[in-house]
């Protein structure tokens, strides 16, 4: 079996997000940036597989700017086999990436595409499914935990009321949950050989698909700053204020 | 302008959040059709015509819908789409699975988690877990939204009378098979849709500590949550964890105990009605966005509190 993952860079999660003085966007200058935490989940799962005799081959694919294909090392530290990285300067929106991960699959051919559930920065939640309805495959989204049996994968889906079980055939798309498993760290000499291994660049306007983005940012703000309340000296007064003041009990 | 709702229910009932959708929907335009899709599912069907702000309802009967796997309901979709501007659905677990593929198969970027309607084009919605607002306009000519239920309000659910068409089902692929569905039994209401959520943090010291918060839940029908710190030190499950990574709760009172605030966390929560901190350490950041603060040791402040709550007698439920 062959896997292909992919994984995308974002503001790291533990950077206190800023918006621009101009309020055209949040700002990534001189930001931390690292994989997006699904997507390690996302990597992890299918070195798992490879370890277990289950899958031969992982290929990591990103798109994005020059930088980006730092994910796509991380991703072979951690045990994908090569990498492919798609440049772009500028925003994809999910539509197009999705459109650039089809024609990734076409070359490719793999059984399984493994993606986090959703990106922490545009929290979108999309380009999974999308892909999936693209290739016409079928989809576990939201997994936590997957099983292989030759031809189809059992994926249990976390979803509000509690767990989904279903059964979806191969060729399939995954889109992983934080509770799937636990990420790896890579170690020093796997970031070393990491180096050296080969990353396939492409350009994504050269791959024929339109990737122009069909919404427009008009502007990106701060949410309203919640007012500072007050401070109450007994349990006995705060019960009082959540009764006849803020009328919640 | 005509809208296309796609509704969530079980075939037997119709969920909540459909009802906040609609609402959400209402502000772009009036003519909102409503598709229910499902297997045996006509009382759900009867139940969507009696919302007054329904004007048609699309009632889809097959096996095939019986468990909405994504792959058998986006034919039907796509299907009935042709002659609708706007594609709505809430911005649930339902919601989130489908309508990417909804809208991929109509070259559509959809717009998703929208908080805000601004015009039938122009929308706002958190990112970076809430952490930024954005305003943004499609252009697209059929517009895939999904709408986060707890921003809106819930529709009436009386007193309209709109029509019910049958219609057939799709052909679906054959590439996916429902298993099964297990529920999280609680006593107490969803942390998703709960009045009133009380959570625990590293404060906690232990799981059985939890209890104190476990009473006070009991008194005030509240659905227990937890903070990151919580979770992963093994004080409670990760189903009740609130934030970034956990869930986006938005209820009327939200009572945080033991947690200092972290961004993550406050991802999850700062938009609750009001908000009431009780922790030890003064500087704790969760004071600066708590309504109502008590600066106390939460093992003599919970059981006081909940003393206090006892001798009230009208407790709204």
């Amino acid at each position: 079996m062959k896997i292909l993952v992919a994984v995308k860079r974002v503001i790291d999660y533990n950077v206190q997000i800023r918006v621009k003085e101009d309020g055209s966007d949040v700002n990534t200058d001189n930001v931390k940036m690292s994989t997006n935490p699904p997507d390690d989940n996302a990597i992890e799962e299918a070195v798992k597989l490879k370890e277990s005799g289950k899958a031969k081959e992982i290929v990591a694919v990103t798109v994005g700017e020059e930088k980006a294909q730092e994910t796509v090392r991380k991703a072979i530290a951690v045990g994908a086999d090569r990498g492919i990285h798609v440049k772009s300067d500028n925003y994809i929106e999910p539509l197009g990436i999705a459109k650039i991960l089809k024609k990734i699959v076409e070359k490719e051919k793999p059984d399984l595409v493994f993606l986090g559930k959703q990106a922490i920065d545009d929290d979108c939640n999309q380009t999974g499914q999308m892909l999936a309805a693209m290739l016409g495959w079928p989809q576990g989204t939201f997994a936590s935990k997957i099983e292989h049996k030759d031809k189809v994968i059992e994926v249990t889906r976390e979803v509000d009321e509690g767990l989904e079980t279903i059964q979806i055939n191969l060729p399939a798309i995954i889109t992983c949950d934080l509770r799937l498993n636990e990420p790896r760290f890579a170690s020093l000499p796997n970031i070393m050989k990491a180096k050296k291994k080969p990353i396939e660049q492409l350009y994504a306007k050269d791959l024929g698909v339109d990737i122009s983005n069909r919404i427009q940012q008009v502007k990106v703000e701060e949410p309203p700053k919640r007012k500072g309340g007050i401070k109450v000296a007994s349990v006995a007064e705060l019960v009082s204020k959540l009764k006849n003041e803020a009328k919640v009990i | 302008m005509s809208i296309l709702l796609i509704a969530e229910h079980d075939n037997a009932n119709l969920k909540v959040f459909t009802l906040n959708a609609i609402t959400a929907a209402s502000k772009i335009d009036q003519e909102i059709h409503v598709l229910v899709a499902g297997n045996k599912c006509e009382n759900v069907a009867k139940e969507v015509a009696l919302i007054p702000l329904v004007k048609k309802v699309i009632h889809c009967d097959s096996p095939n819908y019986e468990n909405f796997l994504p792959e058998n309901l986006t034919p039907l979709i796509i299907k009935v789409s042709e002659s609708y501007t706007h594609i709505i659905a809430a911005a649930n677990t339902f919601g989130k699975n489908f309508m990417p593929r909804v809208s991929a198969l109509l070259d559509s970027s959809q717009i998703s988690d929208v908080i805000k309607i601004n015009s039938s084009e122009e929308f706002l919605r958190p990112i970076y877990a809430g952490n930024a607002f954005a305003t943004v306009k499609s252009n697209d000519k059929k517009k895939c939204i999904t709408i986060r239920p707890t921003s809106f309000e819930v529709a009436s659910k009386s007193g309209g009378s709109s029509s019910i068409e049958k219609i057939e089902a799709a052909d679906i692929p054959n590439i996916s098979k429902f298993i099964k569905r297990e529920q999280i039994k609680s006593e107490r209401p969803e942390l998703g849709t709960a009045r009133v959520v009380i959570s625990g943090g590293r404060g906690m010291q232990s799981s059985d500590n939890f209890k104190l918060i476990n009473a006070i839940a009991d008194k005030l029908n509240a659905a227990v949550g937890a903070s990151r710190a919580a979770v992963d030190a093994g004080y409670i499950g990760n189903d009740h964890q609130v934030g970034q990574t956990g869930k986006v709760v938005v209820p009327d009172l939200y009572i945080a105990v033991g947690i200092s605030g972290a961004i993550q966390h406050l991802a999850g929560m700062k938009e609750s009605k009001i908000i009431v901190a009780i922790n030890k350490d003064g500087e704790a950041p969760i004071f600066s966005i708590a309504d109502y603060g008590l600066e106390a040791d939460l093992f003599e402040a919970l059981p006081q509190f909940l003393d206090e709550l006892n001798k009230l007698n009208t407790i709204q439920k």
